[in-house]
């Protein structure tokens, strides 16, 4: 029974996992931006909400009704200046740029703020509290709200890019951006709209990792963008719902490393990303290697 | 209309590094003109082409539009203003259906005529294929679609590349029959071609490049197979033609 209680765990932490990759895999997807800064960037989003909490005293719950449109408006910003003039120096100038933005993140947290760690706390009965299934499975609400928002942000990306004028784009331009420009689109734009929505993705992402735990200055690169990184690469890049996948894989094997060892819990989700890594590198979602 | 051009390229220089790929580069094309642009493999054809669209940069000379200067100006810009490209090798959207990729073509689009249905119209087979995707399709279908994708946006110039690239003859022959219709529209059109015998059939101005040079300029009835001939490959220079006939 523990092993069942493992397992449902571990798929719903694949939940936050999810969110934690799918800004990557679409900044990846659409611009062949690896953003290193990415974790980073989610606690930023964090400590943003922190701090809306303590200003405007908003649930915390619906403190991403703000958080959400601040760091969106980052992303597009960031977009236009710092990460386009890299991309036009060259896709490996993207590494570089947001590897430095990652370390000024970082060093600029610790020396205005502090290293002590914060969390969104929330009083509220449906967050802290849980349900029991059986005597050994017992579910956190919490838990629960966070993948239901995972499936829910996956299904609004899905329905944007399938369904909406400026998903069309989006996809066009990660087709082929020469061939949207000629057809009218500024590709610059569109690159920059679809660094707001990771962005925002990212917010929800600090946010939800916020509630669930802690975060300092360096949970961005030492938790954050490694599960994003290997939620992306279980699931298969530039697949939207390959991210759940990853991150339910990633999630599941964190949980029965657990079972075993304690100290195991971190290994085995590794493990499972060198394998696939090694035995199916286009990732478990097997679509066409994307050019 | 008066006799202003449409399109004006004045010593137009572009290289690509090193290489000189077009040198001192000059022409206009007048409003409804069908204005080819021949040469051999390499002779800076879809260069020129590229530049007038906007995705090269030269590093002399202007192209000038309706009267303004559009040396500088991004290629997105041009596109909406009515210079419109289909480009060799079709760079059509993969991963978006056929109506999406006109919808792409669309989403920035001058007033005009040419609409969706305007362009399923003209190519009927598209209605009943306009949910799959593009990969799917013949060389030829590709082609047509490329083509719809530029017309829906509605241009005054239209430029097209290489449009025979890799297609059998027979579908060579069918997209060129549909140019009189699309000509009827009042656009104005500059073609690369390859297929010189193609480009002196439809066209009204024929415009020769050899090595990123012009060699020949005038209207199919001006000019005589030898002068196209020896102006495509260069080969044979007037004291040589004289030698051979003498």
């Amino acid at each position: 029974m523990a092993w069942v209680n493992g397992i449902i765990q571990g798929i719903l932490i694949g939940g936050l996992y999810a969110l934690f990759a799918c800004g990557l895999s679409l900044m990846f997807g659409v611009m062949k931006v690896v953003n290193l800064a990415h974790g980073d960037l989610a606690v930023i989003g964090g400590y943003i909400a922190v701090g809306v909490i303590a200003v405007t005293h908003v649930p915390v719950l619906l403190s991403f009704l703000i958080v959400v449109p601040l760091m969106a408006l980052l992303g597009y910003v960031l977009q236009r200046t710092v990460i386009q003039a890299a991309l036009n120096r060259g896709i490996l100038t993207t590494l570089l740029v947001t590897f430095g933005l990652s370390i000024v993140i970082e060093n600029g947290l610790l020396e205005f703020i502090n290293a002590n760690s914060h969390s969104l706390g929330v009083g509220n009965a449906m967050v802290t509290g849980s349900f029991k299934v059986s005597s050994q499975i017992q579910i956190a609400y919490l838990l629960l709200l966070i993948f239901a928002v995972a499936v829910a942000v996956l299904l609004g990306l899905q329905f944007f890019l399938t369904g909406s004028k400026y998903g069309r784009m989006i996809r066009a331009v990660a087709d082929d951006r020469e061939a949207a420009q000629l057809s009218g689109v500024d590709y610059r734009h569109v690159f920059g709209v679809a660094a707001a929505i990771a962005f925002g993705t990212v917010a929800l992402a600090g946010i939800a990792y916020g509630m669930y735990s802690q975060f300092s200055p360096t949970t961005g690169t030492d938790t954050i963008l490694l599960f994003a990184f290997a939620a992306v690469v279980i699931g298969g890049l530039g697949s939207l719902w390959g991210t759940l996948l990853g991150g339910v894989v990633l999630g599941v094997a964190q949980q029965i490393g657990a079972q075993i060892n304690a100290s195991d819990q971190l290994l085995a989700g590794y493990l499972v990303f060198l394998a696939v890594l090694v035995l199916r590198p286009q990732g478990l979602t097997a679509r066409r290697a994307q050019t | 209309m008066n006799g202003s051009p449409l399109l004006e390229v004045s010593e137009l220089t572009v290289h690509h590094g090193q290489l000189r790929a077009l040198d001192q580069v000059s022409f206009r094309v007048s409003p409804g003109e069908v204005y080819a642009i021949i040469g051999a493999n390499g002779a800076g054809k879809s260069t020129l082409l590229r530049t007038i669209a906007g995705l090269h940069r030269p590093s002399s000379g202007s192209i000038r539009y309706d009267g303004k200067d559009v040396t500088g100006t991004r290629p997105e810009r041009r596109a909406a203003a009515g210079i419109v490209m289909v480009p060799e090798g079709r760079r059509l959207f993969p991963s978006l259906t056929l109506e999406e990729n006109l919808q792409i073509g669309a989403s920035h689009a001058r007033r005009g005529q040419w609409t969706i249905p305007r362009v399923y119209e003209l190519f009927p087979w598209m209605h009943d294929r306009k949910n799959q995707r593009t990969e799917q399709m013949s060389g030829g279908e590709q082609q047509s679609v490329a083509i719809g994708r530029a017309l829906v946006a509605n241009p005054r110039v239209l430029l097209l590349d290489e449009l025979s690239l890799g297609l059998a003859p027979v579908v060579v022959q069918r997209i060129y029959g549909m140019l009189p219709q699309i000509l009827a529209t009042g656009l104005t059109v500059v073609i690369v071609e390859q297929d010189v015998s193609q480009a002196l059939r439809v066209a009204s101005h024929i415009h020769c490049l050899l090595e990123g040079r012009s060699t020949l300029q005038g209207t199919p009835g001006d000019v005589t197979a030898e002068q196209v001939e020896a102006a495509y490959f260069g080969l044979a220079r007037q004291e040589d033609t004289a030698l051979w006939h003498g």
